[in-house]
């Protein structure tokens, strides 16, 4: 990389040449032909990749190998460190014995699986619950009423807080005996309910309470693809004499593909990370029974049991997971020229 | 939003013609049962995003008889009124408070510089469209990794591979506590994890921006460099408004690499979350009106700054 900073710097103190190439309106840099071996491997790579490949390198080059090495390297590093026996706390991983015992071993763990079952759960509910009642906010919202930025700002409020914020606040709302929920459903002559004790509605409880952290961000992301259908769809779906809700759900939602696309995208992947939530309402690396996912089971092995390559290739099943979703999401986004 | 404001003026106005004669709703200053009802469903939306926090302030505020016989959404008014939760959630946290923003801030404003200058770099240069969709989806993706999957190498990394302790001499002889190392560790870690969306960030805003200005500044030879820090530099501050409460809010509530790399909530460098994470739990069960507090003044800088700034927090998540 030393001679493309090289380059950068002879050509800042030279900006009359440039200067003068540029004024004669050439896109490229003309007359430079004849120079060095260094100038000719940078014209090249312009040829290749475009004008102002080499020059602009600087800019995003650093950014890119700190963030390439620290994400992809590091991932690939897991893969390997996965495919080696690596545990315990004072050995090294040995890299000369590659398998997939640990791939084998996850796959026959009933502990996997049922995390693996939890996680889809997780996945799927918190996304499409979110994404409802983001829908309906947004809506709500964007019926011309008064105060709307009040009303925004506090439907968001939650967004800002941390996971390990969102746990104490819920676990407090969860409790058995003094807990809002379960007061205000004894007011309906309900419960009370052990929401975090109950093996077979703990996960639907965590759903609730991170849908309460992040439906505000469905609704910013679903107002603003109201706020870009023109004024005209609903007066012409007005005139039709549709009701409110037909108009909505036959000329409106249809036209909110994009924004439930990229909503989705972010929102799964925020439930594939809901470590710290889990992690943080129970201070411990064992969540309540019936909400391990891979994410806690992956640091549970990992950092409690030090089974370091066993905890590797539980993340790496997580990251195929998150794959399948950010894959055709790119493919997606490239399609449509966003990339 | 003015715009939508304007809208509703607009409505309000009998002289309106067509806006009345296709909409059924009147003026909306004079009650009807939709527009009642509308109100009724946005106030009790209220409640529920405002109840957690609510309930959390009133219990924080309360002594510990106070918490287990009042209602949780009772405010404390007869008699067991206490600020020593807050007092001594105080005591615990403030060690962290200041860890969190010794590491939080710089790491904040360092990842949104180089964002910055990464974006432009693949935005504004001009250089083919099939190579830079290749390098911003690598940036795309790698918001959206779960952290799990780098969680062994980056813990192996800095304990066997880079080991800082010894280039960071001056500070201990200064008589800062060792257990900082993880402090700097856990910045250049956030600092790493946050460009991508940092970049991608800018990069939303660098593509809409005018590029008249740039293509004439560009024809009459003026460097990228200069270009950035001419023209287009002073153009992003509205977008670094929006990137640093973003990525402050993000690095400032992360547990997860805290966890791993300080690992101890009793270490000197242990940032806010990871000691509020093991807060209010001891022998005897949980006190409730300790952890309410904690939490609340954990959230404090983010609320803040969320209260302080929430357009640009708005505009941060919904690009």
């Amino acid at each position: 990389m030393r001679d493309i900073f090289e380059e950068q710097e002879s050509d800042d103190e030279s900006p009359d040449r440039t200067a003068d190439a540029r004024a004669d309106g050439g896109v490229t840099r003309p007359g430079r032909e004849t120079a060095s071996g260094l100038e000719r491997v940078t014209n090249a790579l312009d040829e290749r990749f475009g004008e102002d490949f080499v020059e602009s390198s600087p800019f995003w080059f650093p950014a890119f190998l700190l963030m390439a090495l620290f994400v992809y390297g590091a991932i690939f590093w897991n893969l390997l460190i996965s495919l080696t026996d690596y545990e315990g706390f004072l050995n090294d991983p040995n890299y000369s014995n590659l398998d997939f015992e640990m791939y084998v071993r996850a796959f026959n763990d009933p502990n996997v699986i049922n995390a693996s079952v939890n996680t889809l759960i997780l996945v799927i509910g918190f996304t499409l619950a979110t994404l409802v009642i983001g829908l309906l906010l947004a809506i709500l919202i964007d019926r011309g009423i008064r105060f709307e930025n009040t009303f925004r700002t506090i439907y968001l409020l939650p967004m800002s807080l941390s996971f390990v914020v969102t746990a104490q606040f819920w676990l407090w709302m969860y409790n058995y005996n003094n807990g809002v929920i379960n007061i205000v459903l004894g007011v309906v002559g309900l419960g009370p309910i052990d929401w975090l004790g109950n093996q077979s509605i703990v996960l639907w409880a965590v759903i609730l309470a991170l849908m309460w952290q992040f439906s505000g961000y469905a609704m910013v992301v679903y107002l603003a693809g109201l706020r870009a259908i023109p004024d005209d769809n609903y007066e012409a779906a007005m005139v039709d004499g549709a009701s409110t809700v037909k108009m909505y759900w036959r000329v409106i939602i249809p036209q909110l593909k994009g924004a439930t696309i990229s909503a989705s995208v972010v929102l799964m992947v925020f439930a594939l990370k809901a470590f710290d939530f889990l992690y943080a309402l129970v201070s411990g690396y064992r969540p309540p029974a019936g909400t391990d996912i891979l994410a806690t089971l992956m640091v549970r092995e990992a950092y409690q049991n030090t089974n370091w390559a066993y905890g590797s290739a539980i993340a790496i099943i997580l990251f195929a997971m998150a794959l399948l979703i950010i894959g055709p999401y790119l493919i997606y986004q490239f399609r449509r020229d966003n990339l | 939003m003015s715009e939508h404001d304007s809208k509703d003026e607009t409505t309000d106005e009998p002289t309106e013609p067509t806006r009345n004669a296709s909409s059924s709703s009147g003026p909306s200053d004079r009650i009807d049962i939709p527009r009642v009802g509308l109100y009724a469903v946005l106030l009790g939306l209220v409640a529920f995003y405002l109840a957690p926090i609510e309930a959390g302030l009133v219990t924080s505020l309360k002594t510990r008889t106070g918490v287990i016989e009042t209602l949780p959404f009772a405010p404390p008014f007869f008699g067991e009124f206490t600020a020593s939760s807050w007092a001594s959630a105080f005591d615990t946290l403030a060690r962290g408070l200041l860890n969190s923003a010794l590491y939080a801030v710089p790491a904040t404003v360092i990842s949104a510089l180089i964002g910055s200058v990464a974006a432009y770099g693949l935005t504004q240069a001009n250089w083919k469209r099939r190579y830079k969709a290749f390098f911003l989806a690598l940036f795309v993706a790698g918001i959206f990794i779960p952290y799990q999957a780098v969680l062994v190498p980056v813990t192996r990394f800095w304990s066997n591979y880079a080991q800082i302790e010894g280039l960071l001499l001056p500070l201990w002889l200064l008589g800062v506590d060792r257990d900082y190392t993880a402090l700097v560790e856990l910045m250049i870690t956030s600092i790493a994890y946050g460009i991508p969306i940092c970049t991608i960030l800018f990069r939303s805003y660098y593509k809409n921006m005018n590029g008249e200005m740039i293509e004439a500044a560009r024809l009459d030879g003026a460097s990228l460099r200069r270009v950035y820090r001419r023209i287009v530099l002073p153009l992003s501050m509205p977008m670094f408004a929006v990137v640093l409460i973003y990525q402050f809010t993000q690095i400032w509530n992360d547990l997860l690499f805290a966890l791993v790399l300080v690992q101890s909530t009793s270490s000197q460098a242990a940032p806010a979350v990871l000691i509020l994470s093991g807060l209010g739990v001891s022998q005897e069960g949980m006190n409730f009106s300790l952890q309410m507090a904690g939490a609340l003044l954990t959230a404090l800088p983010t609320i803040a700054v969320y209260v302080m700034f929430s357009e640009e927090f708005s505009e941060g998540i919904a690009t």
